[in-house]
């Protein structure tokens, strides 16, 4: 059994389906933050028999966690202070994701004009239906990878 | 400052505004022939386009004002590598009004985001074409007297066509609209499209044959399928005469079904067909110069420049 100690500032993320870990750690663009992460890949879970879990050791209002309702809204986000759990965060659909998905349409105007962000909008809630602000393709979870 | 790039920009009322303003134009064009003097309409048009280059010129110039730009993208400096930003940024400059046609999606978009003039999306790849919607939508409201309580047949290229995309979306903001899409299976309109009409509990049907549904029709509206839209030259062959409506197939439809199409028509249309009265495509070009006099019009006072109007 490994053992991650605990933390005293932060989140934990707990319920992440298991495999997904690295790809949460790259939306969340937690290579870019100075601060301890903690990976832990397949570990056992009653409820989904594996699951991946982040612990984040940072000021919680350091993280913009709205991206991760758009990845998988089952993820358990654990608001941590003073070594305790003071808040289960509930995640909501954010209106706009900025940079987290690439357009794949090759007629879009993000393939050619430089530095143009990617931004999806929310265009129906109830279907987690994302379009391109630009052109308003479908947003694709499977190829999401940035 | 407003820019107009979809036709659900402007709210049925507006739009009927709009048409109003539209139909003043057509009936005292006396009244309006000096309102845009002193004023240039940009026409950055990426992709080659006659029709709808000419109809935005026509109305600038019919208003008075005048017109600079370029018609292909190999005569701007998008040929050396400038950004649709910037672009957008240096005509702003010399400019107090810009139509853009680009055949990347979402490009006057961007244009509008960077912009300090309304921008016009003149048509921006397989995704918008608003200012052929308003034509469309003008031309139904002139000459059937409403807009609603019909059976619209669309035909052709249903997949690609972005004018169909455009009025579809329009036109479902009316009341007791019925559509029947008529295209071969592998152009047919896109599926988020008939599911946002399920969603919406909005009829419609698909067909494959125009001669089993044309005699439903209160308006037929023609498509052309376009070659630019293809990646397969294979395809295009194939599908590109699918449809021909001809005086026989007229002779099925009732004597007042309208015939629209946005233009250019290749063989989709047969010219014998152009005689009859209920061929009214060469009209929705007219109306289309009066629908973007009175959006330039109206684009131009949202930006802070009133026009002079003559009593």
């Amino acid at each position: 059994m490994l053992n991650v100690g605990k933390i005293e500032e932060g989140f934990v993320l707990d319920h992440i389906k298991a495999g997904k870990s690295l790809s949460i750690y790259h939306h969340l663009q937690l290579d870019k933050l100075d601060c301890t992460v903690a990976i832990i890949k397949n570990a056992r879970s009653n409820k989904m028999c594996k699951k991946d879990i982040l612990k984040v050791e940072c000021d919680i209002n350091t993280l913009n966690l709205d991206v991760l309702a758009f990845i998988d809204h089952n993820i358990t986000v654990n608001v941590i202070k003073d070594g305790k759990i003071v808040d289960k965060k509930e995640l909501v659909l954010p209106q706009e994701i900025r940079n987290v998905i690439k357009c794949r349409n090759p007629r879009c105007i993000t393939s050619i004009e430089q530095e143009l962000p990617h931004i999806f909008v929310l265009a129906d809630e109830e279907k987690e239906i994302y379009r391109c602000k630009y052109c308003e393709e479908k947003a694709s979870k499977s190829a999401s990878a940035w | 400052m407003r820019h107009l790039m979809n036709p659900l920009d402007f709210t049925v009322e507006e739009l009927d505004t709009l048409f109003d303003l539209a139909v003043d134009i057509e009936t005292y064009p006396a009244k309006y022939a000096h309102a845009c003097e002193g004023r240039k309409l940009a026409t950055c048009f990426y992709e080659p386009s006659t029709r709808t280059r000419l109809s935005f010129e026509a109305a600038m110039l019919n208003l008075g004002g005048q017109v600079l730009g370029f018609s292909d993208a190999g005569s701007s400096s998008a040929s050396k590598g400038e950004s649709v930003s910037d672009t957008i940024r240096i005509i702003s400059c010399y400019a107090d009004i810009c139509a853009m046609r680009h055949p990347k999606e979402g490009a006057p978009m961007v244009a509008a985001e960077r912009s300090g003039i309304p921008v016009i999306n003149a048509g921006d790849g397989g995704h918008q074409h608003p200012t052929q919607t308003l034509t469309d939508l003008l031309t139904i409201r002139a000459l059937k007297g409403r807009l609603g309580s019909f059976t619209i047949g669309l035909c052709g290229d249903l997949k690609f066509g972005r004018t169909v995309h455009s009025l579809i979306n329009a036109l479902i903001r009316y009341p007791d609209i019925h559509f029947i899409f008529i295209s071969p299976p592998e152009l047919k309109v896109p599926d988020y499209i008939t599911d946002m009409l399920h969603d919406k509990g909005i009829t419609y049907e698909e067909v494959i044959r125009l001669e089993d549904s044309i005699s439903q029709l209160d308006l037929l509206y023609m498509t052309r399928v376009q070659r630019e839209r293809f990646f397969n030259e294979e395809d295009y062959v194939r599908l590109k005469d699918f449809y021909i409506l001809n005086k026989e197939k007229m002779k099925l439809a009732k004597k007042d079904m309208l015939v629209l199409h946005p233009l250019p028509r290749v063989n989709e249309i047969s010219v014998e067909v152009d005689d009859d009265p209920r061929a009214v495509y060469f009209k929705q070009a007219k109306y289309g110069v009066y629908v973007r006099m009175a959006l330039i019009l109206t684009l131009l006072q949202s930006a802070g420049q009133p026009c002079n109007l003559c009593q």
